[in-house]
């Protein structure tokens, strides 16, 4: 198994957020889980990340191999997993250029690769911004520093197509935008998707399947999955909503 | 002879006699402490002239009638200034040591984390070197270099002995002796330090750095630097260099004094990284500097920035009078604070003359338990019309024991001046490292970079070569800070 979440439970602040939650991830699978707003879509991700703020209560989390809980933050994107944000913080002064450098670097130094100098980054850093539409005065700019909400989406997914991750999961991608802008972010997944690789996708509306096909939707209610299948869950939701499922 | 020949060599035996130099005062080694022989002891191994020594004794009779500075907002024992040699000769005498071996592992570290080569490692531990090798020779190569354009590039000592009338005119300009205890010290027992005069019209080709100077090595505590840019001049001045300093001096006074004649630009980059003491806050370096530089022209210009990580306690306020009409002031720094450092640092942009403008950027950070002190103030005075000054003051914490403090002052005597003051303080932020981390950069990484990225607009203004070290230098000094 590539990604096995089992009896998942995690609380922070006193409140219990998720709760015996199982999803279980293939490799070269695309997955989508949809929820109405609070029902803990956002925080798997970020549990998924690694993120420090939440108390693991129950469960376990295999990633390729490893017991997911044994490494922090750095070496769980290190192992191949990336979040796309879904508001990704701006880094005022730090330029995208060293910042992806780095990040590329102590992944292919933890798979004992050969690091890639700056050159060849450089090349291989302008023709993913190219494919994306995303001009080469932005590189310039400081991470996320003053862009728009669709700016800052097409650069989460520029970041993803330059790390190549095994498992990415793109949490809201698709809110605040616009239609161009969402078939740009779209394509750029579809173009990296291979056998390979995995997709989690975090969304709120039907709408980013209708260009990204999933092989499997999960409904999320209250902390846990109540209804996975194909993509006629995603055309039932946009029908009738989330009521029927709480 | 005439009678006139004759009265000065009277008098001029007289005040030999009065100074009381008697020949095996040689032989003498140099006692601890601070009293009018010292002084005369220093001069004399100096083989100053009779009114540097006056202008020393006069100095130090005010020091003996002033009380340290005692305003800002630093924590330190009472010095001792009868326990510490004021001539360097004794720095190293029988402590330096003799390879690379014998110094602080940690210290080779950060040398090595700098990229700085074995042989400039060396000079820079305080290691014996007979010669110093590729530096002499590039040394020679460029004050040959500069010689040709007229530029006088040479220590303050030199400058004594061959271009008295510019000493003369200059020197306590700008600092004068009795403006504080500090700079009444300085001026008493200064030992070292640089003098620099750029002729009119003339761009210094080169950026100007200590470095350079062949005899670099023996910067003592007591650091003395005169700036002089005639009309029209330009120069850009290096202080100092990245890699940690060995030194067993506790105590630091340097004053730095600046002239920018008539459209003349003097820009003064420091990186300070002196001993900062250890992890528990024991030991370490205290720097009390003076630095004010005097736009004594119309358009003249005068720009300091500095990066400050090192030494147990930062005393300074890099400064800036604005005489001339239309003259700019810039102050630019990063001051970066970590275990039981404490740095109380800011600057001084007096506005006299009309249209002046300044500019103040200062970033501090603090990190372990340390304090970071911002202290500025910016005065107009009467006939200083529509004059402008933006200060913009940041500090950033890094972790929850530290502290960083902001203490403007602004004192405006004429109303059609323009002041903008921004300030903010926040502490690193957990987003943005997690961002950073889920990229798969490390904790240390992470931090390293937004600090970075928060000092950018200082560090920019730092000469490329500079720039690029200055920056590593921010990241080892974050070291063991965090977790």
């Amino acid at each position: 198994m590539f990604l096995e979440i089992k009896d998942l439970s995690v609380k922070i602040e006193n409140k219990n957020i998720l709760n015996g939650l199982n999803l279980n991830i293939n490799k070269g699978e695309v997955h989508a889980i949809m929820g109405p707003n609070g029902c803990g879509k956002s925080t798997l991700a970020n549990v998924l990340a690694g993120k420090e703020d939440y108390e693991i209560l129950n469960g376990k989390i295999n990633f390729k191999d490893n017991d997911l809980f044994d490494l922090n933050i750095e070496e769980r994107a290190q192992e191949g997993m990336f979040l796309a944000f879904q508001y990704p913080v701006e880094i005022p002064g730090v330029n995208i250029t060293p910042f992806l450098h780095s990040a590329i670097n102590s992944k292919r130094k933890r798979m004992n690769e050969e690091e890639i100098d700056n050159l060849s980054f450089a090349k291989l850093l302008k023709s993913k911004a190219s494919d994306l539409d995303i001009n080469i005065d932005m590189l310039k700019r400081s991470v996320n520093t003053g862009f728009s909400g669709g700016e800052k989406k097409r650069y989460e997914i520029l970041q993803m197509s330059i790390l190549n991750p095994d498992l990415a999961i793109l949490d809201e991608t698709d809110s605040g935008l616009d239609i161009d802008a969402l078939k740009i972010v779209t394509e750029g997944v579809n173009r990296l998707k291979t056998k390979n690789n995995s997709f989690l996708i975090i969304t709120h509306y039907q709408k980013l399947l209708d260009y990204i096909k999933p092989d499997h939707v999960h409904v999320m209610v209250n902390g846990s999955i109540v209804k996975s299948g194909g993509s006629e869950i995603a055309a039932e939701i946009e029908k009738d909503g989330f009521q029927k499922f709480q | 002879m005439n009678s006139e020949t004759l009265n000065t060599l009277d008098t001029y035996s007289k005040n030999k006699y009065k100074y009381g130099f008697v020949t095996d005062i040689d032989n003498e080694k140099p006692k601890k402490g601070l009293n009018e022989d010292t002084i005369k002891f220093i001069s004399f191994k100096k083989n100053e002239p009779d009114w540097m020594l006056e202008w020393r004794l006069k100095a130090f009779s005010k020091w003996k009638r002033m009380k340290e500075p005692k305003w800002a907002n630093l924590n330190f024992p009472e010095i001792d200034y009868q326990d510490i040699y004021y001539y360097s000769a004794p720095k190293g005498f029988e402590k330096k040591p003799k390879d690379l071996s014998e110094v602080d592992p940690k210290l080779i570290e950060t040398y090595n984390k700098l990229g700085i080569p074995l042989e400039e490692q060396k000079v820079l531990a305080g290691v014996a070197v007979d010669v110093v090798f590729d530096s002499v020779s590039v040394a020679t190569t460029y004050k040959g270099e500069l010689e040709k354009l007229g530029i006088i590039f040479c220590s303050i000592g030199e400058a004594i002995q061959k271009h008295p009338d510019l000493i003369k005119k200059y020197l306590g300009s700008v600092i004068p002796a009795g403006d504080h205890s500090f700079s009444a010290l300085n001026s008493a027992v200064f030992t070292d330090g640089s003098f620099v005069y750029i002729p009119e019209g003339v761009k210094c080709p080169m950026e100007l750095s200590t470095y350079f100077r062949i005899n670099a090595e023996n910067t003592g505590q007591f650091e003395r630097t005169l700036i002089i840019a005639d009309k029209g001049s330009y120069v850009s001045y290096l202080e100092g260099c990245t890699a940690p300093k060995r030194d067993d001096n506790q105590l630091h006074a340097a004053n730095v004094e600046l002239i920018a004649l008539e459209d003349a630009e003097i820009k003064y980059s420091t990186v300070q990284n002196w001993y900062p003491g250890d992890e528990d806050g024991k030991g370490g370096i205290y720097n009390f500097v003076t630095k004010r530089g005097l736009c004594a022209g119309k358009n003249s210009k005068i720009s300091w920035t500095q990066v400050e990580t090192g030494s147990a306690i930062t005393w300074k306020y890099p400064s800036c009078i604005l005489k001339g009409d239309n003259s700019i002031g810039e102050f630019y720094s990063v001051a970066i604070t970590n275990n039981f450092q404490q740095a109380d640092t800011g600057t001084k942009m007096t506005h006299i003359g009309k249209n002046t403008k300044s500019k103040i950027i200062s970033k501090g950070i603090s990190l372990g338990k340390s304090q970071n002190t911002y202290r500025g103030e910016v005065s107009f005075l009467r006939k200083a019309d529509k004059a402008r000054n933006y200060t913009q003051c940041d500090s950033l914490l890094v972790g929850n024991k530290c502290g960083a403090h902001t203490v403007p002052y602004i004192d405006s005597k004429n109303n059609t001046a323009v002041i903008e003051h921004e300030a903010s303080t926040s502490k690193i932020n957990e987003d943005q490292l997690y961002y950073c981390r889920q990229r798969g950069l490390s904790h240390e990484e992470a931090v390293s970079l937004i600090v970075n990225g928060f000092c950018k607009q200082v560090l920019q203004e730092l000469p490329m070569e500079f720039a690029v070290e200055a920056q590593k230098l921010v990241s080892i000094s974050l070291e063991g800070s965090v977790g």
